[in-house]
């Protein structure tokens, strides 16, 4: 329900904020039709705080929420071209095993502009519908008009499960959806799975010391965040299709509240990007110096990975960190990691214990890196990686 | 210039382990700190305090033991320092954490600034600034690297996946701080501990700050834990011991059989 009170001054913002031409005045106090969708920009736009929203009473009956939604994050590239993140193509896989085991439909959702060429690939992933924003003003990420976009679509198809990705982007705009419906949000998620028709959301907290398993049994839709690198993506099958439903809002970009001054993509990161990298080499403390990741790069070059940090590496300043690999670096899946002179910190293992194939060198052979190698050299990463460098270089025949 | 920073007593995570036959946490010995995100939020809001002038109040919900937190607080700078502290809030999971911390923030009222840690590093969410800001209906900044404001308008430089964006917006404005990996929180000298002591203080208790009780706590939250558990470890696999030139024979080996190098 919304309702206006009587503190209402008639300034009229109310009736420019919202996106589907449902406000009106009558005549000094501002009114809402049956247009309204309950999205929440009038109440932003208010400046005497008059309009109020209440929601409790319309998510009792849990069973007319259906569907798993998976919220598409895109980038650009340099020459400007928009590109779904990966983390989506895991988010439709995973996504399609849980719509499959609650016998519902899986939907990409997709905001922004120039974007409807790319729902083919969100087919291929598994999407049986997209449900496509396509509009100037969606051109950039805003948290006011992606939000505002988002909860109107979420209040009109009622999906059960609604997936982000725990990216920057989707850390900024699920808590305050999340919030704006009175649902449940499980941040971060490693797996998820269903539990007697609920969503299971297994989380790591206290730095990845413990796991724990979420419910939101009561509220729909259940949302979670869900890190990149984590969950596995099926291969993709172009015969495919997947249904396209647009939808069309009057957005208004003056309306969002915060702009955008200037955005920086680093090109360059440091020896590649190491979370799209198949094969990483990490250092850690035990490489001690710049000539010890100097080993590092050359094996990494040969065998054409990125480079990877421990924290105490990037702490020493041996590496940035945007090489950082774990807790608060990146998390990484790669088929092949080679941890050299990396202790193996719970935070550090949380971040590459997914990957295929584990390598860990280190002198000491109690370190906690070796309980998730699958091959656990005892020595000197110094000594033993240029050798390697060498004979795989011959290898290759170079 | 009213700032508000929103802070958390949480253990130092670093030294949290697993009882691995139980699977819970062995919180016992392990000591309460400022969360470290709240302590740069913090230093922020007074850098901003010290430039353009103002207040800076510190809020935080949890039990009476986190009065420490907010003692430090003002010994570092802030001016007030205000306690959610009631019963009800016991179980809050981060909307309803979000829903106390909103109706404290509405009572102190006319805020132009309100700043929070990215994350707490016990739950490591994120979501409880975005929540409060959905709440109080603000515009929100989050994961900022640094903030100034000039003529009540907030610049922040604040990280994406791929590099950063500059935005800007006109107060109030709730912003959640990210740190430098290198940061190091600053402790106050002791005689501005000792002067803390006498510095407003406040308890406010969910009937305080017109918080409805359906709202709060294990209750009014979403969200359930069902299981908490010591996280599964990989099975261990072979372990290699030799000369340098051995072990380095061996893992060219490895890598032909993995198909890395053919």
């Amino acid at each position: 329900m919304i309702e206006i009170s009587q503190s209402c001054i008639g300034c009229s913002k109310c009736v420019k904020a919202c996106p589907f031409g449902a406000m009106h005045m009558e005549g000094k106090k501002a009114a809402a039709d049956e247009k309204c969708t309950l999205c929440g920009a009038c109440v932003q736009a208010c400046p005497v705080q008059c309009i109020s929203i209440s929601r409790k009473d319309e998510v009792a009956d849990l069973s007319a929420f259906k569907g798993v939604w998976v919220y598409i994050e895109t980038s650009e590239t340099a020459s400007g071209e928009k590109f779904v993140k990966g983390v989506g193509h895991e988010l439709l896989s995973a996504g399609r095993g849980l719509a499959d085991t609650l016998g519902e439909e899986l939907c990409a959702v997709l905001l922004g502009s120039g974007v409807e060429g790319l729902s083919g690939e969100l087919a291929s992933y598994g999407a049986d519908k997209v449900y496509l924003a396509d509009d100037a003003a969606l051109n950039d990420y805003n948290t006011d008009l992606y939000a505002t976009v988002l909860v109107a679509m979420i209040s009109k198809y009622k999906p059960s499960v609604v997936l982000y990705p725990s990216t920057y982007v989707g850390r900024d705009i699920a808590p305050r959806i999340a919030s704006e419906l009175y649902v449940g949000l499980t941040a971060d998620c490693t797996g998820l799975a269903i539990k007697e028709g609920n969503l299971l959301q297994t989380r790591p907290a206290f730095g990845g010391n413990i796991m724990a398993d979420i419910l939101s049994p009561k509220t729909r839709p259940q949302m979670a965040t869900v890190r990149p690198n984590v969950l596995k993506k099926n291969a993709p099958d172009s015969s495919r299709t997947a249904q396209v439903v647009r939808e069309t809002f009057s957005l208004d970009a003056k309306s969002a509240r915060v702009k955008l001054v200037e955005r920086k993509r680093n090109e360059n990161v440091c020896g590649g990007k190491i979370d799209e990298a198949s094969i990483i080499v990490s250092g850690g403390r035990g490489m001690k110096d710049a000539a010890g990741f100097a080993v590092i790069q050359e094996l990494a070059d040969t065998l054409g990975g990125a480079v990877g940090a421990s924290r105490a590496a990037v702490d020493m300043g041996l590496k940035p960190k945007a090489n950082q690999v774990g807790q608060s670096g990146t998390t990484v899946c790669p088929k092949l990691y080679i941890a050299a002179g990396i202790s193996g910190a719970v935070q550090h293992i949380v971040g590459m214990s997914a990957s295929d194939v584990i390598v860990a060198i280190n002198k000491d052979p109690n370190a906690p890196i070796f309980n998730v190698a699958k091959y656990a050299l005892v020595g000197d990463a110094h000594q033993i990686l240029p050798r390697v460098t060498e004979a795989v270089k011959k290898a290759k025949g170079c | 210039m009213k700032i508000a920073v929103c802070i958390k007593q949480v253990p130092d995570s670093t030294q949290v382990k697993v009882d691995p036959k139980t699977g819970t946490l062995i919180r016992a010995g392990v000591p309460s700190i400022l969360n470290p995100y709240d302590h740069f939020a913090l230093e922020a809001a007074l850098a901003l305090k010290e430039k353009n002038g103002g207040e800076v109040i510190v809020v935080s919900m949890g039990p009476s033991q986190a009065k420490s937190v907010i003692r430090l607080a003002q010994a570092l700078g802030a001016d007030t320092g205000i306690l959610l502290c009631d019963r009800v809030f016991a179980g809050s999971d981060t909307w309803a954490t979000a829903y106390a911390l909103s109706r404290a923030l509405r009572k102190i009222g006319k805020l132009d600034l309100i700043i929070c840690g990215q994350m707490a590093i016990d739950g490591d969410t994120a979501q409880t600034g975005p929540a409060v800001a959905q709440m109080l209906h603000l515009p929100q900044i989050t994961f900022c690297e640094k903030i100034d404001v000039r003529n009540r308008t907030l610049r922040a430089k604040k990280h994406i996946d791929d590099g950063f964006e500059v935005l800007e917006a006109t107060l109030p404005v709730l912003c959640t701080m990210t740190m430098p990996h290198d940061y190091k929180p600053k402790y106050p000298s002791f005689p501005a501990v000792a002067r803390s002591e006498a510095k407003p203080f406040e308890l406010w208790t969910a009937q305080d700050v017109g918080a409805e009780e359906q709202y709060c706590g294990l209750n009014g939250s979403p969200t359930r834990v069902d299981r908490v558990y010591a996280p599964p470890q990989r099975k261990p696999g072979a372990v290699i011991n030799g000369s340098a030139a051995e072990l380095a024979d061996r893992l060219v080996e490895i890598l032909k059989k993995e198909c890395f190098v053919k």
